[in-house]
């Protein structure tokens, strides 16, 4: 069984899977597969309905068997409020990158945390923005460069990276939220296990939950895909400590 | 069932909402369309419908983006800086195909202008404010009658067109208050909202929805390609043209003069077509009740057989663009505006003893 898991496609992936649309050595399509598990291993692919964000993760939508609506930039909390609002039955999830959810999505993500939506997001952050050539973002780390902080990120001038997973437990109405990546197979699995326990608040009504998850972009990083890895590692982790949160039965 | 009841035309806008069968409201406070806000959060929970009040007037349209997109009745209410919030996701709305209702209670511009009427949102309106020059369907109502019954078409057509639809009401209209019958009207059956997002195992056949507007980057089936879903589309924008054009000819039969406005303005100018006609003067009035599609035909007739208009709107002009379309330079037009108000504040009005004085000018 876990071989098949491991080794096959999920069953809700679509054939032929759309991956790819990324460029090689990309982290989007593993988190994609994570998530895909999850939703598989809980056996909610018929229910489930997501809401797109806008960058490479929304790429995803030639992948998965399941419903989806590709939103506005920085919108997807807002459309998924107002189905899961109409829809309580549904399980309405969000998948995001840090510019979408944290720069300019940021006034729908505190919203809906505010409003303690029974929503769950799954945040990309590559800490650059990918589809429009690596410009900054939010998450972009201190001396990075990027496309739009050719001499890297001043603090001075562009402050300082945002952190999402952090700012999400301070919210009332949040009762989970943590930080994972996929940079080796221990983190993958800790991911997945993040990713399921994210779903399980909103089955069980208990409010809003997130999961950021770290994820490579060699190509606007500069590095080959390995050496992704060993930022990952080395920097990201160091910026943006992995772990839960929060994590509540309810809300408190 | 007919109910009588005595209310504004912000109330109207709920009345109407209700009958038409509305499931949700989403929206942000502004004046000078607040009661509708508040009508919403009065009546619809007790009804078992869904009332909301989002964070921003962004966050309102994009509400209505996703629950459309579940196959709801949904609607928001704004007024005009919160109309200009909403542009690029109508311009989505229109793209994905989702149908949704929006009223627009015009307040003065520009900027953050008066908290009080005008009609200076017609050009963003008619036109479109998003990226795309996408078509909604305008519906302007005159009365609060009006507002109520074109609430309840607006639905309707949203849903046959699945297409957003503007109901264009202005600061006057809103606060106005009449007596009103409400009942459901029926404009007969429609289709299935099939495309719907339900969760997978929900849908007839089985297989995902998946709704995007992005065709260019994505196309989606039945559309291979960009150009051939810009094909689908206008062939629909046209289909709506030629269907769904409504206005009203109040004796402009044989007239010399037609005034020419929409909203408040056209009450006003009824007046003052019946202060002329008291004078034996033959003036008539042509009130567009869809400001898109705009009755160009009909005017451009009127232009050919040798009648003068007057465009009374509360603004610096610009229903008059339209009226300069059809007329083709064929006709004198002449124009009582946001300066022709009683007093030089944000609560003046344009009068209908004015536009009477233009109408003795051109004659
Ligand atoms: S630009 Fe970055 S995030 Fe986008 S597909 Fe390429 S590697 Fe992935």
């Amino acid at each position: 069984m876990a071989k098949k898991m491991v080794t096959g496609n999920p069953a809700i992936w679509i054939d032929p899977p759309g991956a790819a649309m990324y460029c090689p050595g990309c982290q989007h399509p593993v988190v994609h597969r994570v998530i895909a598990d999850v939703i598989e291993e809980m056996g909610i692919d018929g229910e489930v309905i997501c809401m797109l964000g806008v960058g490479c993760h929304a790429f995803v939508q030639v992948a998965w068997n399941i419903d989806m609506l590709s939103c506005a930039h920085g919108r997807a909390l807002d459309s998924g409020t107002a189905l899961k609002r109409l829809k309580p039955e549904a399980i309405v999830f969000t998948v995001q990158g840090d510019g979408d959810c944290i720069a300019i999505g940021a006034g729908a993500f505190v919203a809906a945390m505010t409003r303690a939506e029974k929503i769950t997001t799954i945040m990309y952050n590559n800490t650059n923005y990918g589809t429009t050539g690596g410009q900054l973002a939010p998450t972009t780390l201190l001396g990075q460069k990027t496309t739009t902080t050719p001499r890297g990120r001043d603090a001075s001038v562009e402050g300082y990276p945002a952190h999402t997973a952090e700012l999400a437990a301070t919210f009332r109405g949040t009762v989970y939220s943590a930080r994972g990546s996929v940079h080796t197979p221990a983190n993958y699995q800790r991911t997945k296990k993040y990713i399921k326990t994210a779903f399980q608040k909103q089955i069980d009504g208990a409010g809003y939950s997130f999961v950021e998850v770290l994820v490579a972009c060699p190509p606007n990083w500069h590095l080959p895909p390995v050496e992704c890895l060993d930022r990952i590692e080395n920097e990201l982790i160091v910026e943006f400590p992995l772990g839960e949160f929060k994590n509540e039965d309810k809300i408190i | 069932m007919v109910e009588r009841m005595f209310v504004q035309g912000n109330e109207a806008v709920g009345w109407g909402a209700l009958y038409g069968g509305c499931e949700a409201f989403f929206g942000y406070p502004i004046t000078p369309q607040n009661e509708v806000t508040q009508w919403f959060a009065r009546e619809f929970p007790e009804r078992g419908r869904v009332f909301l009040q989002s964070q921003s007037e962004v966050a309102s349209i994009n509400m209505l983006y996703g629950a459309a997109a579940g196959g709801f009745r949904v609607m928001t209410s704004t007024s005009s800086p919160g109309w200009g919030l909403m542009q690029e996701t109508i311009s989505h709305c229109a793209a994905a195909e989702l149908p949704c209702v929006i009223v627009l209670v015009q307040r003065g511009g520009s900027g953050a202008g008066s908290i009080r009427h005008s009609q200076m949102d017609y050009i963003t309106a008619t036109r479109g404010g998003g990226g795309g020059g996408y078509k909604n369907i305008v519906l302007a109502p005159g009365s609060v009658q009006e507002t109520h019954d074109l609430m309840q078409l607006s639905f309707y057509l949203a849903d046959k067109y699945r297409n957003p639809t503007v109901v264009l009401s202005d600061g006057i209209l809103g606060q106005v208050q009449e007596s009103l019958e409400t009942k459901t009207i029926d404009f007969g059956p429609l289709e299935d909202k099939d495309w719907a997002l339900k969760g997978r195992d929900k849908n007839k056949d089985g297989k995902r929805r998946l709704i995007n507007s992005a065709y260019g980057v994505l196309p989606l089936p039945p559309y291979p390609n960009y150009i051939s879903w810009l094909t689908h589309i206008k062939k629909k924008y046209q289909e709506m043209e030629d269907a769904e054009l409504r206005y009203e000819a109040y004796k402009a039969e044989g007239a010399d003069l037609i005034l020419v406005a929409y909203g408040y303005t056209s009450r006003v100018s009824k007046e003052a077509v019946n202060m002329a006609r008291a004078k034996g003067l033959n003036v008539g009035l042509i009130r567009p009740i869809t400001v898109w599609p705009f009755p160009y035909e009909i005017i451009k007739e009127k232009a050919a057989l040798g009648c003068k208009f007057l465009v009374v709107e509360d603004s610096l002009g610009l229903l008059l663009e339209d009226v300069k379309i059809a007329v083709q330079g064929r006709a004198e037009i002449g124009l009582v505006s946001i300066l022709d108000r009683h007093i030089p504040t944000d609560g003046g009005m344009i009068m209908p003893g004015r536009v009477f004085e233009e109408v003795q000018k051109l004659l």
